[in-house]
C-alpha cells in the first residue's frame, strides 16, 4: 500500500484527508460457532471515502454494526480519536457522532419525511420535557431553528417535494435517500452507509454518488461505505477494505486492490484452500 | 369557499407548525372553544351534562393517556382502567389527608403518582413487547384492583370498602362532594380536558413525540439515531399514567363521588378506554376525542332509541351495544387502522381539491 504521511495529504482531486479518526484492531465477532469477523484491522482516516466490499456474507454489515456499537466484538478493540472505545449501547455511539443507514431500509413508516429528518436531529435538540410540554419560548423556538437545518438537507438531497408525505407511500429509492438525509441530519462526523445503491436503477445510483460526494466534500464527513456495484467502489472511494469469509484479504487504495491476486480469486470464486 | 388551503401559504417554520395549519381548522376551534365555555353551560340540562357530556370529557382524557402509550408509542396495555383507580385512591387519600389543600392541585397530584405507579410497571416494557407487555399490564390491572380492595388502608378502612369524595370547594366553589352544582363539575372537566389535550399535543409535536414514534414504528433504528429506549418507553409509560390518573382522580372526584375499585374500574372499563383509541385512531389527538365521543353517545343513544321509544329490553340493547361496538373495532381493523381521525383526514383531503380533483 501506498505510505501516506499520517498527519494527512490532499488527493488528486483536491480533497483534504486528515489523521486517522477511527482504528479497529484484531476485531473478532462470532454468532456461536460461526465467527463472522476474525481478527481484522484497519483504520479510518479523518474526510476520506472508505469502501469495504466482499462477496455476500463475508462481514462487512457484521463490521458496520461493529462500528455503530450494535455488535459488541468478542475481541478486539476500538479507537476513535485516539482513546480506546468502552463498550457502549448505539445510541451512545450515536452521540459521539456516528451516523449510518441501513441494509434493509429502517425508517420510521408511520412518520413523515419531515418527521424522520427531524428526528435524526434528536441528538442535537436540547429542550426538556417541561419546556416540551408547555410549548414554552424555547422549545419552539429551537424546533424552528432544528427544522431550518433539516430543510437544508432536504433541500441538499432534492426531497422538497416528499417533505410531508408518510414514509410508508414512497418508493424504494426515494426512501434510501430519505434514510441518508435522516443520518445527514445528525450532523456526524463519520457516516456509515451499507448498500445505498443496492437495487436503484443507473439513474438512481448516478444521483446517490452525487450526493454522497458532495457530502463529502461540503460537509468533509468522513464515509464508510458498503458497495457491491465495482465501479461505484472504484470512482468514489479513497481506499478500500477487501472482506471474504470473515477475514480481511485486501486493503489499499481502488487500483491496489484490483491488482491483488487474492482479492481477484475471492471475486472469481476460486475455491479456498 | 367551503374547505380551502389553496392561497393558504406558510412564510415561517413556525406558522407550518401550529396546531391547526389550515385557516378553516382554526376557525372551527375557536368555535368549538366558544361553544364549549360559553354556549353549553347555558343551554344543558343535568340529564345531558350527567350521561354524556362529563364522562365524555374524562374519557377524552383517559384516551389521550392510552394513545400516547399504544398509539405514539406502540406499548399496548390493558391495564388502564387499573391505573385510573390509582388517581382515584390517591385523590381519596390526599384529600382527607390534606383537606386544606386545593382540589386541582390534588387532582394534578393524583396524577403524578400515577405516573410513578406506571413507570413501575412500564419497566417490563424494556425487555418484553406486544402480546407479553399486554400480559404485564393485565397482571397489573388485577393486582392493583386486588390491592384497593384488600387493604383498608387505601379506603380509610371504611366499612363499606368503598371510597367516597368528601366536599371541597376552591375560591368558594363547591368543585367536589353531593352539593357540587352541575356547572362547576362541567368547567372542571372542560378545563382539566382542555389543558391536557394541548399537553398532548405539545408533546407529540415536538422531539419527544417523534422519539415516541421512532421506538414505536422501529426501535432498533431509533436507537441506532440516539434514541435512548429506556427514557422513550418509561417517558411514555410516565406521561400515559399521568393522563389517566388525571382521568381516574376525576371520575371519582367529580363524577361518581364514590367507588368500590372492583366495580368501577375493572377490566371492563381498560377494554372500553382501548376501544376508543382504536375506534377513535391510533396515534392521533383528534382520534382520542373522536372515540370517546362515540362509545360515550353510542350506548346512550341506543337507550333513547331502542329501550325509550321502541320498548326493547334494557338489556338487549346493551347486547345490541356490545355487537356494535365489536363489529366496529374489526372493521376499523381492516379497513381503517388509524379510525376515524383518518377517515376525518380522507374526507378533508378530498374537500380541499373539490371540485377539482386534480
Ligand atoms: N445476528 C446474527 N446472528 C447470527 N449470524 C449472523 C448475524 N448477523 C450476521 N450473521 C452471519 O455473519 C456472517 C456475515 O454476515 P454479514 O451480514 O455481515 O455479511 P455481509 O458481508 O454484509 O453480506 P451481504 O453482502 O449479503 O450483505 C453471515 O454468515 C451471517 O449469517
Ligand atoms: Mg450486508
Amino acid at each position: 500500500m501506498l505510505d501516506q504521511p499520517a498527519e494527512g495529504y490532499v488527493t488528486a482531486d483536491g480533497r483534504q484527508i486528515g489523521p486517522v479518526v477511527l482504528e479497529l484492531k484484531n476485531i473478532t465477532l462470532r454468532f456461536g460457532g460461526v465467527e463472522a469477523i476474525k481478527n481484522i484491522s484497519f483504520d479510518i482516516r479523518e474526510g476520506e471515502i472508505r469502501a469495504i466490499i466482499g462477496p455476500n456474507g463475508a462481514g462487512k454489515s457484521s463490521m458496520m454494526n461493529v462500528i455503530s456499537g450494535f455488535y459488541v466484538p468478542q475481541e478486539g478493540e476500538i479507537l476513535y480519536k485516539g482513546y480506546k472505545r468502552r463498550k457502549m449501547p448505539p445510541y451512545q455511539v450515536a452521540r459521539t457522532g456516528i451516523a449510518r443507514t441501513f441494509q434493509n431500509i429502517a425508517l420510521f413508516e408511520g412518520m413523515s419525511v419531515l418527521d424522520n429528518i427531524m428526528t435524526g436531529r434528536m441528538n442535537l435538540m436540547k429542550s426538556g420535557f417541561l419546556k416540551q410540554a408547555l410549548w414554552w419560548g424555547p422549545a419552539s423556538r429551537e424546533e424552528d431553528e432544528h427544522r431550518e437545518k433539516v430543510e437544508k438537507v432536504i433541500d441538499f438531497l432534492e426531497i422538497q417535494h416528499i417533505r410531508k408525505t408518510p414514509v410508508a407511500r414512497l418508493p424504494y429509492g426515494l426512501k434510501k435517500r430519505v434514510e441518508l438525509a435522516r443520518a445527514l441530519a445528525a450532523e456526524p462526523q463519520i457516516l456509515l452507509l451499507d448498500e445505498p445503491m443496492a437495487g436503484m436503477n443507473v439513474e438512481e445510483k448516478e444521483d446517490m454518488s452525487r450526493f454522497i460526494l458532495d457530502v463529502n466534500d461540503e460537509f468533509g464527513t468522513t464515509i464508510v461505505l458498503i458497495e457491491h456495484d465495482m465501479g461505484v467502489v472504484m470512482d468514489l472511494s479513497d481506499r478500500v477494505v477487501v472482506m471474504d469469509y470473515g477475514k480481511k484479504i485486501g486493503d489499499g487504495t481502488p487500483d491496489e486492490v484490483r491488482n491483488n491476486q487474492d482479492v481477484i480469486d475471492a471475486y472469481l470464486g476460486v475455491a479456498h484452500e | 369557499m367551503l374547505y380551502r388551503e389553496a392561497g393558504d401559504f406558510k412564510t415561517s417554520y413556525a406558522s407550518d407548525n401550529q396546531t391547526f395549519p389550515i385557516r378553516f381548522d382554526r376557525y372551527a376551534y375557536w368555535v368549538v372553544m366558544a361553544v364549549a365555555f360559553l354556549v353549553l353551560p347555558m343551554v344543558m340540562n343535568d340529564y345531558w351534562a350527567n350521561s354524556i357530556v362529563v364522562p365524555f370529557m374524562i374519557y377524552v382524557i383517559a384516551a389521550l393517556g392510552l394513545n400516547i402509550l399504544i398509539g405514539y408509542t406502540g406499548l399496548l396495555s390493558l391495564g388502564t382502567a387499573a391505573f385510573m383507580a390509582v388517581g382515584a385512591y390517591a385523590t381519596f387519600k390526599l384529600s382527607t389527608a390534606f383537606p386544606a389543600m386545593p382540589i386541582y392541585l390534588v387532582f394534578i397530584l393524583s396524577g403524578l403518582v400515577t405516573s410513578a405507579v406506571g413507570v413501575l410497571f412500564g419497566l417490563p416494557s424494556l425487555k418484553i413487547k406486544g402480546f407479553y407487555l399486554a400480559v404485564a399490564t393485565l397482571a397489573a390491572q388485577f393486582f392493583l384492583i386486588w390491592l384497593f380492595t384488600r387493604y383498608g388502608w387505601f379506603f380509610n378502612y371504611s366499612s363499606t370498602g368503598q371510597i367516597s369524595m368528601p366536599e371541597r370547594s376552591m375560591f368558594g366553589v363547591t368543585i367536589t362532594g353531593a352539593t357540587a352544582s352541575s356547572t362547576a363539575v362541567y368547567f372542571t372537566c372542560l378545563i382539566f380536558t382542555v389543558a391536557m389535550a394541548w399537553l398532548a399535543r405539545n408533546l407529540t409535536r415536538g422531539q419527544m413525540g417523534r422519539t415516541w414514534m421512532a421506538i414505536r414504528d422501529m426501535d432498533i433504528a431509533a436507537e441506532i439515531i440516539g434514541v435512548n429506549p429506556l427514557i422513550a418507553k418509561l417517558s411514555s409509560f410516565a406521561v400515559s399514567s399521568f393522563f389517566v390518573g388525571v382521568a381516574g382522580a376525576l371520575m371519582f372526584g367529580v363524577y361518581l363521588g364514590a367507588v368500590e375499585a372492583g366495580e368501577a374500574f375493572g377490566i371492563n372499563k381498560s377494554f372500553l378506554v382501548l376501544f376508543m383509541v382504536i375506534i377513535g385512531g391510533l396515534g392521533s389527538i383528534l382520534g382520542s376525542f373522536l372515540g370517546a365521543a362515540f362509545l360515550v353517545v353510542l350506548p346512550v343513544l341506543l337507550k333513547i332509541l331502542l329501550v325509550d321509544n321502541l320498548g326493547w329490553p334494557a338489556d338487549l340493547a346493551r347486547h345490541l351495544e356490545i355487537m356494535i361496538i365489536g363489529a366496529l373495532i374489526i372493521i376499523v381493523l381492516i379497513a381503517e387502522p388509524h379510525g376515524m381521525a383518518a377517515l376525518w383526514r380522507t374526507i378533508k383531503e378530498k374537500l380541499r381539491l373539490w371540485p377539482f380533483p386534480h
